[in-house]
């Protein structure tokens, strides 16, 4: 699913304790969100305990990878650090119910809008980890 | 509620001057503004039993101590959420001295936030942990080019601007506003520098689609300094007391001060709404009483954020309140007189609390007529002082 990569110098993930799972998961091509063991609810982004029933029990689920844009941006000046090529920047709602921010990749900025439906792919970093992006579906 | 002579109330303020490029230490700005603040109350260090600033401030509370003979403090304190938790400075300080556990406390910032270090640059070198400071950009952001608060508001204010049918247009008249007034504030940075409306739409895009460079605050060196005591103390000092009739903080569940991306409806600013029903509860004026609007300006499209959040106007409104003149020196409630964090400096909202304090002495530059109460806001955090 990856394209020509037209940002090879994407900066690496900064992992916490808590997020390392989805970086991880990412590098092997599989896109998750954290899923209390306990209760069932998805966090994103991670965090240590359950806010809903105090669950320090955390497993991960896979999501479809489907999603619409609800906000969208491109980082300008000064430009983005690693980036060679401005990114489009978007917050998108999966269709689990949770937010992510991410990359829309391969899309015109000119027809970008909010609502577009999406679908994830994977994009390289520099240090050769893979980051969740989506493309317009 | 504490009233009469038990109340808070902001005696003395204190600044440098707003530059690129101080060419002195952080240090040395932080002492030269508290001292100017102490002057203007009529206060020496020695009457200082409590001192506080910023997490992110770089000086230091020992060093303040020795260099302007404090000779024992007994309080000290540093509001974390950057910029969002100026306001949230004069909770502390109001609470600190009406319980009388303080009788005079120093607030203040002081940054060279242009010559040494810039806040709208990507830094990838961050000291700080990917759960820090109230946001989580670092680890959720970064890696995907979100790097500069202009990229984490744009995005965040997507929704509001798509929302209401928000134009570059409508966000330009804030700004050429906030250099209106800065252009007859002779302490202001772009004093003697209003921009048109065209020059607005011509200068380039920081973040398309919405924010241009003339959306965006500036970034300044310079320091502010604010002294706090109670009303029984305040009567002795040389200035007329603003006193703290409300100041209110609140943070709610699952959202962050910046990257605030991931719980609720995005068009709205629930944090700022919750602290307006808090300073009516707690002194019975609302900030669309109040003739002066403090309201942070780090971007324009906060500015209108927060005006609706606070109650100014309705929903979708605040474009036009603009438009209409509203928040004109002239208006029902006039948009911070000094040009604020646009127009004046970028002091980390600690120089829209000076300005408040000037307009309720009738002291200010661009004053504005028969003022009673002013309103200061940065997002989290609001205070109504009245004279």
């Amino acid at each position: 699913m990856t394209d020509s990569n037209l940002n090879p110098n994407r900066p690496d993930p900064i992992m916490s304790v808590e997020g390392a799972f989805f970086w991880k998961a990412a590098d092997e091509g599989r896109f998750v969100v954290q899923k209390c063991g306990g209760c069932g609810m998805l966090h994103h982004p991670p965090r240590a305990i359950c806010p809903e029933c105090l669950s320090f029990k955390r497993e991960e689920a896979e999501l479809s990878g489907r999603g619409t844009v609800v906000s969208w941006v491109m980082p300008v000046q000064p430009p983005a650090f690693g980036f060679d090529v401005p990114p489009i920047v978007a917050l998108i709602e999966l269709e689990e119910g949770i937010r992510m921010v991410s990359n829309v990749e391969g899309a015109d900025p000119k027809t970008m809008k909010v609502g577009l439906p999406v679908k994830v792919g994977f994009a390289k970093t520099r240090g050769g980890h893979a980051l969740p992006v989506f493309h317009l579906a | 509620m504490t009233k009469g002579n038990q109340q808070a109330a902001i005696v003395g303020i204190g600044q440098t001057e707003f530059s690129r490029n101080s060419g002195r230490s952080e240090q040395q700005l932080c002492a030269e503004a508290v001292l100017a603040a102490l002057a203007d109350a009529g206060l020496k260090p020695a009457d200082i039993d409590g001192i506080m600033t910023y997490t992110l401030d770089h000086s230091d509370e020992v060093d303040l101590m020795r260099n302007i003979g404090v000779k024992e403090i007994r309080y000290t304190m540093r509001i974390p959420q950057g910029g969002a938790g100026s306001i949230s400075s004069l909770v502390h300080a109001k609470h600190a001295v009406e319980s009388g556990f303080c009788d005079c406390i120093v607030l203040w910032r002081s940054m060279n936030e242009r010559s040494q270090y810039r806040f709208g640059q990507p830094n990838l070198q961050l000291q700080m942990s990917p759960n820090g400071h109230s946001s989580t950009f670092i680890e959720w952001c970064l890696p995907f080019g979100a790097q500069t608060p202009a990229t984490w508001e744009a995005l965040s204010a997507g929704p509001y601007v798509n929302k209401y049918g928000v134009t570059s247009e409508d966000l330009g008249r804030v700004s050429v506003l906030m250099r209106k007034n800065a252009a007859t504030n002779p302490n202001a940075w772009f004093y003697g520098k209003p921009i048109t409306l065209e020059e607005h739409q011509a200068s380039r895009w920081i973040v398309a689609p919405t924010l241009r460079l003339l959306d965006c605050c500036q970034e300044s060196d310079g320091a502010v300094a604010i002294v706090i005591t109670r009303m029984d103390r305040a009567k002795d000092l040389k200035q007329t007391p603003a006193r703290l009739a409300a100041a209110e903080y609140a943070f709610l569940h699952n959202h962050e001060i910046i990257s605030d991306f991931y719980q609720g409806d995005l068009a709205r600013l629930p944090m700022s709404e919750r602290v307006t029903e808090r300073l009516v509860q707690a002194c019975g004026i609302a900030p669309r009483d109040c003739q002066v609007a403090m309201i942070y300006d780090n971007f324009t499209t906060q500015v209108l954020r927060q005006i609706e959040a606070f109650g100014f106007c309705g929903a979708g409104e605040a474009k036009d309140f603009i438009r209409e003149g509203h928040m004109d020196l002239d208006g029902r409630n006039a948009l911070s007189p000094n040009g604020g964090l646009i127009g004046e400096a970028y002091i980390h909202g600690m120089n829209n609390i000076t300005e408040g304090v000037r307009q309720l002495r009738g002291a200010a530059d661009n004053q504005v007529r028969n003022v009673e109460n002013v309103f200061m806001c940065s997002g989290v955090a609001g205070a109504i002082i009245t004279k």
